[in-house]
């Protein structure tokens, strides 16, 4: 990992995404679901439930969790961790807007 | 010893302060003279508004006079712009030939105003708002009348917008996001800041992105067409959409400059003889907008230029919007997030919301409306980061419940004398109350409510109407038997629905407010039922709000175990045709669909396709006539039919006609859970109509009605309504009865759930024997499939909401962790 540098790559405008929105990023095999939330910060986790691996971009978006749409886990988006009695964790990305652009970091 | 030249490049609030700093620590050490762009001598920007508004003079506001750069020995240059910095001969230069040298150097150019570049900006009467000559040319417009547009529902814009409706004109204010100030508030806070504005007359229109400012041909505004086509007459167009740092002189000068002018803490520049401050600065990558973090600047520059060694570090903000009668105050961040805790005060009677965002016991954020009184209070424990723990439960209160007992709030009510007014709206005191609970045995809120009228109304008072009877009745009393509709709220799925119709609550903002939600946001519990009942209530005017929709309702199809979803269209009363069938054969090919399934429902499901590919899937159904079947929505559902006289042998009527025409009367309708239909032509019942939310069976002397049976989680046969002799009839009755579950049901509860509850006897009496309700209830229905019967995947192929269906954005990189 230290060989590789960390850069952030603009991936589009802060209003492609709804509020309490997620989109979706594919990088490679890998879907990154970025959310934005009420008061417009953006939080990318991978787009992958720890429970059944149900889409966690489709669900429904409130205090910085999301519902995961197929059996309600509520996964938290600024740690990944399964919140409540649930156990699990899913992997969570840099990401952040400025000036209405939206950035993730990944590494090259 | 002899003075040094000081020259100072603009004259805003930011170096006025710094001049008044530097007199005072070292009265002789400069001989200064500034060069101001503004015709003036320095005036307190910030209370603009007052002056637009009509409040205030622009002598009210000036901050110094010309005795006062006169005393001070100042040469104030007015209406002289620098246009030229000579860093090595040290001199600066104005645009209209004034040349000073220096010793040291002042930049403080302040900020412009940003101008959206539409087509039609340079148009006369496009204005901005930054300084008196802004608002005397606002002040000129209002005398003519007509609309003013203020593109911009932040801090400024607002402001303005105010200030012009006082001036007597007719305002509408743009914001491009859903709700107002979003960078100061949260979006409680921001729909109750809309709601004032709108009761002031003050058209709000959010989520309005301008297209075009439109002209007459003499080059006027004549008014602004948004992207979605909408046309506004306007006689002036306000921009107030934010604000740049002016920082063209400096970069001229090869000074260095990112967003602002670079300075470090001592407030230099990358030349050391040249200081900056205010508004066109950027100081540790931070831009500031307001005055406070100017006013700290200025004290650091007055000392060093007095040979001290001051530091700035940074400045935490709040912001407070000044128009009259609007308490708002904003602080910090307030942002959720792990490990913050948050608490909310809500008063909806009293339109009053604080919010305080925690982290380890300490305040991070504050956001107050309707009652400020303590923003500074907060404000200052949050920049001390005081350990607030021990005042914890008692702190949103304010600084006046802090130290004494607090009352416990059960005694505080039975303290009241008997003829204090509980509930105001019926005028009932607490003395009728408590003898009503005595004397006639009740024990809960419906019984007081049915005898004494108290909170039968807007309900505001429930919480002390439950504290007063929990004082009378002691632990008989529990007012928790009502359940909530979740951990968001304490009321119960009939309170938000009678109180959504007595308030005319139209959003779930509103809904959250009023309310008195105890979280910003609610959950994925509340948030689709609100929904819901929004949209069963103000089907005309509530705008749906798909991210409070379950992921299958947003999109239209069913999603999958795999992430993938299915796709069942409309086959009404279950009829099909070889068009229909080729059209299903050939989209299944063209997409690769890995499974097609008849379902339980007599309709086909292609099941297995990719989110992409799904607005492709339904434009080739679309083409061949086909709608969504709406297997995803707490809607419409099915209409199961057999084939009745037309084939059987034993059918009595023609049950896939009904069928039918029930499906293309009742479909696109949203109702509280799914809701299946099935007519049979005859008592062998082939569509298994006795198991469905609502089924008729075809009997010679006309057509049984029956519902609340169940065949999912529960079986249960159904109930009759009743007989009916026409067909026209049975589809009243049959809609009747769908609206009346509308509205009363609680989201997600079936029909047969609400039918108990409710009673079977009260929906006959109401559907059967009351004909001025049934009627009620069909006209309901009728209106509400106005808005509702539009095709939701027609609507996507032609591009509604397309973000849902592509990536963002995709790479082959690797994502960092
Ligand atoms: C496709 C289908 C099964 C089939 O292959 O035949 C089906 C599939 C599903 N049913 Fe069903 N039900 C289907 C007919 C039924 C029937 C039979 C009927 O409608 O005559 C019933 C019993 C009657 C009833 O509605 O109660 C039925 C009772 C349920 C229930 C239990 C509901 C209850 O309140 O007891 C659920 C769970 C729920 O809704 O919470 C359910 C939920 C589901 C869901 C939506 C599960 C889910 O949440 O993902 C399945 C979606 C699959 C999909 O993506 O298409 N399905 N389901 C049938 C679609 C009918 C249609 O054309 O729209
Ligand atoms: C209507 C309104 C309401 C506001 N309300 C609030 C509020 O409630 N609370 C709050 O904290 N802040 C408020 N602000 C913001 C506050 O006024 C600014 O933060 C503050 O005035 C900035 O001070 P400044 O000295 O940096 O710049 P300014 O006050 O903008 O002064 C810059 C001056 O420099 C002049 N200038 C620019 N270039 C040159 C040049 N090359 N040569 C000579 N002169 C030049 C300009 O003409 C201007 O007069 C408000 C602003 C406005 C417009
Ligand atoms: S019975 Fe219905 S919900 Fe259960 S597996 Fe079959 S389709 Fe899914
Ligand atoms: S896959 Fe997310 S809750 Fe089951």
């Amino acid at each position: 990992m230290n060989v590789m540098s960390q850069t952030w790559v603009a991936i589009g405008d802060l209003t492609e995404i709804p509020v309490l929105g997620a989109r979706c990023v594919k990088n490679g095999d890998m879907t990154i679901a970025v959310f934005r939330t009420a008061d417009d910060q953006v939080l990318a986790i991978e787009d992958k439930c720890p429970h059944k691996n149900g889409p966690l971009s489709q669900g429904i978006v409130h205090d910085n969790c999301v519902t995961c749409p197929l059996h309600n886990w509520v996964i938290s988006l600024e740690t990944g961790r399964a919140q409540g009695a649930d156990e699990g964790s899913v992997r969570v990305f840099p990401a952040k807007q400025e000036d209405g652009k939206v950035y993730l970091a990944l590494t090259v | 010893m002899t003075r040094q030249k000081l020259v100072v490049v603009g004259n805003g609030m930011a170096p006025g302060r710094m001049l008044e700093h530097l007199f005072t620590l070292a009265p002789d050490t400069y001989d200064v003279t500034i060069f101001n762009a503004e015709p003036r001598v320095n005036y307190n920007r910030l209370m603009l508004s007052p002056v637009l508004s009509g409040e205030k003079t622009y002598e009210d506001i000036i901050t110094h006079d010309d005795a006062w750069y006169a005393d001070n020995g100042i040469i104030l240059h007015k209406s002289a712009k620098v246009s030229g910095i000579d860093r090595g001969a040290k001199t600066v230069t104005s645009e209209n030939g004034i040349t000073a040298s220096y010793d040291k150097l002042v930049i403080a150019t302040g900020s412009s105003p940003f101008i959206i570049p539409l087509p039609g900006k340079d148009l006369d009467g496009v204005l901005t708002y930054r300084d008196l000559d802004d608002v005397e040319k606002m002040l000129v417009a209002a005398k003519s009348g007509g609309r003013a547009i203020v593109i911009g529902g932040g801090l400024l814009g607002l402001e303005a917008a105010a200030g012009l409706k006082m001036q007597g004109m007719e305002v509408t204010v743009l914001h491009l996001m859903p709700t107002l100030m979003e960078r100061q508030l949260d979006p409680a806070a921001g729909y109750l800041l809309e709601a004032e504005f709108v009761r002031r007359g003050i058209e709000v229109r959010t989520k309005a992105n301008s297209h075009e400012i439109l002209g007459t041909e003499d080059g006027k505004v004549r008014g602004i067409k948004l992207d979605d086509g909408t046309i506004i007459e306007a006689s002036i167009v306000v921009m107030a959409v934010g604000i740049r740092p002016s920082t063209d002189l400096a970069k001229a000068t090869g000074l260095d400059v990112n967003r602002g002018i670079i300075v470090a803490d001592d407030m230099r520049t990358s030349d050391p003889d040249i200081f900056s401050l205010g508004e066109c600065v950027e100081h540790r990558s931070m831009c500031y907008g307001l005055v406070a973090p100017l006013y700290e600047m200025a004290e650091v520059i007055a000392s060093n230029l007095t040979g001290g060694s001051s530091t700035y570090t940074g400045s935490v903000t709040a912001t407070k919007l000044k128009v009259t009668g609007v308490d708002l105050y904003s602080a910090g961040d307030f942002a959720e997030g792990e490990g913050r805790e948050e608490i909310v005060l809500r008063d909806g009677a009293a339109g009053i919301y604080k919010r305080l965002v925690l982290k380890d016991n300490r305040i991070i954020g504050a956001v107050l409306y309707g009652e400020t009184s303590d923003g500074p209070w907060f404000f200052d424990m949050l920049k001390k980061g005081t350990d607030v723990s021990v005042m914890r439960d008692t702190l949103i209160f304010g600084q006046a419940y802090q130290g004494g007992d607090p009352l416990d709030p059960t005694a505080a009510v039975a303290a009241l004398p008997d003829d204090a007014e509980i509930c105001g709206c019926n005028g009932v005191c607490k003395g009728k109350i408590v003898t009503a609970i005595k004397d006639k045995g009740l024990t809960t809120l419906d019984d007081v409510r049915a005898h004494t009228k108290a909170s039968a109304s807007c309900g505001t008072c429930t919480g002390l109407v439950e504290k007063l009877m929990t004082a009378t009745l002691g632990d008989a009393f529990n007012p928790q038997a009502v359940k909530p509709v979740c951990g968001c709220t304490h009321h119960s799925h009939d309170e938000v629905r009678r109180l959504i119709k007595v308030k005319g609550l139209k959003t779930i903002p509103a809904v959250m407010q009023e309310l008195e939600w105890t979280t910003s946001q609610g959950c994925a519990k509340c948030r689709p039922a609100l929904n819901y009942y929004l949209v069963c209530d103000w089907p005309d005017e509530y705008a749906d709000d798909y991210q409070s929709r379950f992921i299958n309702e947003r999109v239209h199809a069913n999603i999958q175990k795999d992430g993938t979803y299915s796709v069942v269209p409309r086959m009404w009363g279950g009829m099909t045709s070889s068009k229909e069938l080729r059209a299903i054969a050939d989209v299944v090919d063209k997409y690769n669909i890995p499974a097609v399934k008849c379902t339980g429902g007599q309709r086909i499901d292609m099941l297995g396709i990719k989110k992409e590919d799904l607005p492709g899937v339904w434009e080739d159904l679309g083409k061949a006539g086909f709608v969504s079947g709406q297997a995803y929505a707490k809607g419409l559902r099915t209409v199961k039919t057999c084939v009745g006289s037309d084939w059987c042998r034993f059918g009595t009527q023609d049950s896939t006609g009904l069928g039918i025409k029930l499906e293309k009367f009742m479909w696109g309708s949203w109702t509280p859970a799914k809701l299946k239909l099935a007519v049979s032509g005859c008592p062998r019942n082939c569509a298994e109509a006795t198991c469905k939310d609502i089924g008729i069976i075809c009997v010679d002397s006309g057509f049984e009605i029956h519902f609340a049976g169940a065949a999912g989680l529960d079986i249960k046969g159904t109930e009759v309504l009743g007989l009916v002799k026409t067909e026209e009839e049975a589809l009243e009755y049959v809609v009747a009865l769908a609206q009346m579950y509308r509205e009363q049901g609680h989201y997600l509860e079936r029909i047969y759930k609400w039918a108990k509850r409710i009673g079977l006897d009260e929906i006959r009496q109401q559907i059967m024997d009351d004909a001025e309700k049934r009627q009620g209830y069909f006209d309901r229905f009728v209106f509400s499939q106005k808005f509702a019967q539009v095709d939701p995947w027609s609507e996507r192929v032609s591009g509604k909401d397309k973000h849902e269906f592509k990536p963002m954005a995709a790479f082959s990189l690797e994502a960092a962790e």
